[in-house]
């Protein structure tokens, strides 16, 4: 078996008193849709954030790519994010005085690249994601299920090595939320990008190629990694 | 779900040959496991035998075996009067889960162990049957859908249980 794309070994972390993470341990192949679930503040969000290098742990390991990321300064993880990862949240995360395209285009604009480009990448995305004509709105104009798949293009628009996705249906109903599933999928897929989805529902979780479950701040695997 | 009813069903649109009936079963109800002609034929028998089907007249181009089956009166009206009864809205109060959590924890066993077995066999089959909704037909996904509601619920049904699985073993053990 080769090594996972990330891993989190043991990792702790308590928001002050609160032990949010007691020793996670939890491993993502490259390429894979890992689906982790539990119930509500086992302490699944924490992890994806100690994962993405959003919070570093108090103790333990995560590895990315065979480089060893929870010790790095936050000027580093800022780079790391922004050059191998892209994130989907559950809402409020597109900027409302930009348009869509421009909200898209963030990703790419931040790491450099002109503008001109980085609009052009950003409304390829339109179409595939059944927005088009819709370019040109701000977010206050867009419904739930719009906004949510702007957010996931701009997600995916830098062709990230991992895609974090927190609850990214959370706030859709169920019909809008499976298509945004198939359209995370199915983007993920083609590009190569591997996922880490946060997700309470089971028939979203039923999207990823395997589970893992969150209790007590613990991560348990029902099934293990596929061998490779 | 009873064979000679969708049978019945089939042939309340039209007169059919043994082998057109089957073909649609198999192709709407089969799900992967096509109907037997025998047992088509047998099914056939039996409702002819109790006066819900008759064999019709031959047609031209029709082969000596090639018998049409056309519903009667009394096969129609059993028919309608499945279809417009509403399935039982089954409450499943003492389902397959319910009592192996309850002997699992009456014998001391690991009951928490096997509600993760169960809930990983459910998701197995939830990714399952979401691969066949985003692969198949509309047919094919709104039956996997089916499913998956099913499969959703029971899933809650165990998180709920195995939150709660130290107040239920305390009272199962208490007698
Ligand atoms: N910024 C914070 N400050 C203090 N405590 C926090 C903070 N973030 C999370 N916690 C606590 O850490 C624990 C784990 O929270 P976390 O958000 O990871 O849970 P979760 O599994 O994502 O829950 P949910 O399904 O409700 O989103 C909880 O007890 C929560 O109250
Ligand atoms: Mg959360």
């Amino acid at each position: 078996m080769t090594a996972p794309l990330l891993e989190a070994r043991g990792v702790t972390l308590s928001f002050g008193e609160t032990p949010a993470l007691r020793g996670a341990d939890l491993a993502v192949d490259a390429g894979e849709v890992l689906a982790v679930m539990g119930p509500s503040g086992s302490g699944k969000s924490t992890l994806l954030h100690c994962l993405a290098g959003i919070l570093a742990p108090d103790g333990g390991e995560v590895h990315f790519d065979g480089r060893r990321i929870d010790r790095l300064g936050e000027q580093e993880r800022s780079t790391l994010r922004r050059d191998s990862f892209g994130f989907v949240f559950q809402f409020g995360q597109l900027v409302p005085e930009l348009s869509a395209e421009e909200n898209v285009a963030l990703p790419l604009l931040l790491g450099g690249a002109r503008r001109a480009d980085a609009l052009a990448r950003a409304r390829a995305w339109f179409p595939k994601l059944g927005l088009d004509g819709l370019e040109r709105r701000r977010s206050g104009e867009l419904s739930g299920g719009q906004a949510q798949r702007v957010a996931l293009a701009r997600g995916l628009v830098a062709e990230p090595r991992v895609l974090f996705a927190d609850e990214p249906t959370g706030a859709l109903d169920s019909l809008t939320g499976e298509h945004v599933m198939d359209l995370l999928v199915d983007s993920a897929r083609s590009q190569g990008t591997t996922v880490v989805l946060v997700t309470h529902e089971a028939r979203i979780a039923a999207y990823a190629d395997r589970e893992t479950i969150v209790r007590d701040g613990r991560a348990t695997s029902l099934t293990g990694r596929a061998a490779r | 779900m009873s064979v000679s009813l969708t049978l019945l069903g089939l042939l309340e649109r039209e007169p059919s040959h043994g082998y057109d009936l089957k073909r649609d079963y198999d192709a709407f109800f089969g799900r992967g496991k096509p109907l037997p002609f025998g047992q088509v034929y047998a099914t056939l028998g039996r409702l002819a035998r109790d006066g819900k089907v008759v064999v019709g007249d031959p047609e031209a181009g029709d082969g000596p075996d090639r018998k049409r089956y056309v519903i009667t009166e009394a096969g129609a009206t059993e028919f309608e009067d499945w279809l417009s009864e509403p399935v039982a809205a089954e409450p499943h109060l003492q389902t397959v889960l319910f009592s192996k959590v309850v002997l699992a924890l009456m014998l001391g066993r690991d009951a928490e162990r096997y509600l993760d077995t169960q809930r990983a066999a459910h998701l197995k089959r939830m990714r399952e049957l979401t691969e066949v909704k985003r692969s198949g037909s509309l047919v094919d996904a709104l039956l996997a859908d089916h499913g998956l509601f099913h499969l959703e619920s029971d899933l809650r049904w165990i998180d709920l249980t195995a939150a709660r699985l130290d107040a239920l073993a305390a009272e199962v053990t208490a007698r």
